[in-house]
């Protein structure tokens, strides 16, 4: 079964997501940072495809992608370095996250099988038009038993939230207020809001929420009506300021941290 | 302006020229990019737009701008040259066209804060303008590079009450610029209308922009039908960035196959030297900016820097429209190097005592290259004034003595 949906099976409640830039902050991080995550206990892992211009993050990520891209971090060398994980005992559900561009210069059915053949869970691509899925990419998707998720803003028409819904298999990615990846969002009365509204529709997929949780105080928040939350800048300024001598413990005290 | 929904050079049903166009932006721009395509055709066929459109193109541009003989250059040539004068509008290039219409939209959407990208700076001072006029708050991205390199219109636009904000990621140029314009839009989803420049971006912007550049084209066909007798010409040469001047040059002769539409894209050192923003020559198809277009990249799909003399050419895309033209060679794309566009500079300054801006100059010099008959006419879509290109073009003056 789809490590994804064996996960959201057994486990609905605080569920947390880390998310990384594959190549950084060295070319060959990405696979010793996937086993620390998941040694620490992160649920499931996020690995970001570096892009020269990710319109929808902040500056975090936006100067990890530019560090991996200097690292020489291509689509191509990503599944070369995650060849073999499953076998070398990686059994967290792993997606891949990026922009539509270098995956279509890829190929897109390419890209599938690689996916399949090193053992990727799902995807998410925050430029792919839900129409363009639905016409040319969902049963290439099918196929390779690959799971989508889209994501959902406060901004984004109940009707519309259940289209998403309908289309995708992996979970909805709740995007915790207008903003880009990084920016600082206090769970207030309008997050806790949008959530509970978001809840009430009842949704078939499960819910992540993302965008400015940092910490076990915005995790917690983020939970409360949700099946749990992603982490992405926090990490990624964690890895910046980390030696890599102390890396490991600095993401258990880091993961530990988030969900005591 | 209404269209024959049947070209096939036009915008279709779903957004798409052929394979290029769409609207590639993740979630957080849905809402206000739906909000737009929902409302844009209907807002602009409105008569009390229209009425409002055109007073301000009449009262506040200055147009028409005027179609000019251009004797000393067609005797140098051998044919017959027109210049459609957009250099002559009110903030020195065609660009106001496309700002005066999207306030206007805007406004009618109940928008309170415009945000918009420029390379040159020619669009961000068209921007500020009009939110000076309209009393809109003004935020212009600018990639930190343009801002040492463009110094003169970033001092315009905050005497026009603009807020210049440098873009300081990635090549800290026009691209990174637009991008920061993205986020700003993603991070003020309600309140803030974002004035692409050109006709790129997603639908609706490439055929909004268009439409808006269009009068272009309309003035040409009566004005060319006044002094000649005829309304199309043989020839329309237009400098391509992202092509917005281009799009509206060529907008009511797309369907009239005897009209010749030749583009010309900024070859910088040259082609093959990986100093260069000759998008067709080097670019394959691709995503950029929200729209399926033709992109320079590497075999990675990451965007590449390109480079040219000129700053509203250093682009690393083209519109999906002109993707489209190019596809189907119903356009000619033509590589113009910086040698070439100053060449072509200094001689409209010298033949024509017309200072042309550094973009347009690639358009002249096209002429030499299109053979273009004595019983010929050719239209040159004069985008826009030099003035600001005065510290590039002096560095050449020795040169050109
Ligand atoms: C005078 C002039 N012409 C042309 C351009 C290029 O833009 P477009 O290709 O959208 O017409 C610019 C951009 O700054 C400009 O200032």
């Amino acid at each position: 079964m789809n490590r994804l949906t064996h996960l959201f099976q057994h486990k609905t409640a605080d569920v947390l997501n880390v998310y990384f830039t594959a190549g950084f902050p060295q070319l060959n991080d990405t696979v010793p940072i996937l086993k620390a995550l998941q040694d620490a206990g992160a649920d499931l892992v996020e690995i970001g495809m570096p892009y020269s211009d990710p319109v929808a993050d902040g500056e975090t990520i936006q100067r990890s992608n530019q560090q991996a891209l200097e690292n020489g971090m291509t689509v191509a060398t990503l599944f070369e370095q995650l060849q073999g994980i499953r076998e070398q005992g990686i059994t967290v559900p792993v997606l891949l996250m990026g922009y539509l561009n270098p995956v279509v210069q890829f190929g897109v059915e390419k890209f599938c099988q690689q996916c399949q053949a090193v053992g990727v869970d799902g995807v998410i691509l925050p430029d792919l038009p839900l129409d363009v899925y639905e016409r040319e990419y969902k049963p290439l998707f099918a196929q390779h038993d690959l799971k989508v998720v889209f994501l959902v803003t406060p901004q984004t028409s109940a009707a519309r939230v259940r289209q998403l819904d309908a289309l995708a298999d992996g979970f909805i990615y709740l995007v915790a207020a207008a903003g880009t990846t990084g920016a600082q969002t206090d769970m207030n009365a309008d997050v806790d809001a949008y959530l509970s509204r978001t809840k009430a529709l009842g949704l078939r997929n499960p819910t992540l929420v993302g965008f400015g949780i940092s910490d076990a105080a915005s995790f917690a928040a983020a939970s409360r009506h949700t099946t749990g939350a992603i982490i992405g800048s926090a990490f990624i300024r964690l890895l910046q300021a980390t030696p890599t001598e102390g890396r490991t413990a600095a993401i258990q005290a880091f993961v530990r941290g988030v969900r005591p | 302006m209404t269209i024959a929904a049947t070209s096939p050079y036009r915008v279709d049903a779903t957004g798409y020229y052929g394979p290029f166009g769409g609207a590639y932006v993740p979630e957080m721009l849905y809402p206000n990019v739906e909000e737009l395509r929902d409302n844009y055709l209907r807002i602009i066929q409105e008569p009390e737009f229209q009425r409002e459109f055109t007073q301000l193109l009449t009262d506040y541009v200055g147009r028409p701008t005027p179609l000019f003989l251009a004797r000393r250059l067609s005797a140098h040539y051998g044919t017959t040259i027109y210049l459609k004068r957009e250099d002559l509008c009110h903030t020195g290039a065609h660009k106001v066209n496309n700002t005066i219409g999207q306030i206007l939209v805007a406004k009618r959407l109940g928008k309170k804060r415009i945000v918009a990208e420029t390379g040159a700076g020619q669009h961000g001072v068209a921007t500020a303008t009009v939110c000076a006029l309209m009393g809109l708050e003004c935020i212009v991205y600018m990639g930190e590079i343009d801002i040492e390199r463009q110094k003169p219109n970033v001092d315009r636009m905050r005497m026009l009450g603009a807020k210049v904000v440098p873009a300081t990621s990635g090549s800290k140029t026009l691209k990174d610029a637009t991008n920061e314009a993205m986020r700003h839009w993603i991070s003020n989803p309600t309140d803030t209308h974002y004035i692409i420049g050109s006709v790129v971006g997603p639908h609706p912007y490439p055929d909004m922009v268009a439409r808006f550049q269009s009068v272009i084209s309309a003035e040409t066909i009566s004005q060319l039908l006044h002094q000649t007798g005829r309304g199309t010409p043989d020839f329309m040469l237009a400098c391509v960035g992202g092509g917005s001047n281009a799009a509206g040059a060529f907008y009511h002769y797309l369907d009239e196959p005897s009209v010749r539409l030749v583009a010309a894209e900024a070859a910088g050192k040259g082609v093959n030297t990986g100093h260069s923003a000759a998008t067709t020559a080097l670019g394959k198809p691709g995503i950029l900016h929200g729209a399926s277009t033709i992109l320079m990249q590497t075999a990675d799909g990451q965007v590449t820097e390109p480079y040219s003399i000129s700053a509203g050419l250093d682009y690393p895309g083209i519109g999906p429209q002109h993707a489209h033209l190019f596809a189907t060679g119903r356009a000619e794309f033509l590589s113009i190097t910086d040698k070439q566009a100053l060449d072509a500079g200094f001689q409209l300054s010298r033949l024509e005592g017309i200072i042309p801006a550094l973009e347009t100059a690639h358009a002249l010099a096209c002429l030499p290259l299109i053979g273009a008959k004595p019983d010929e006419v050719v239209v040159v879509c004069l985008s826009g004034r030099g003035d600001k290109d005065l510290a590039t073009y002096t560095k050449h003056l020795e040169e050109y003595a």
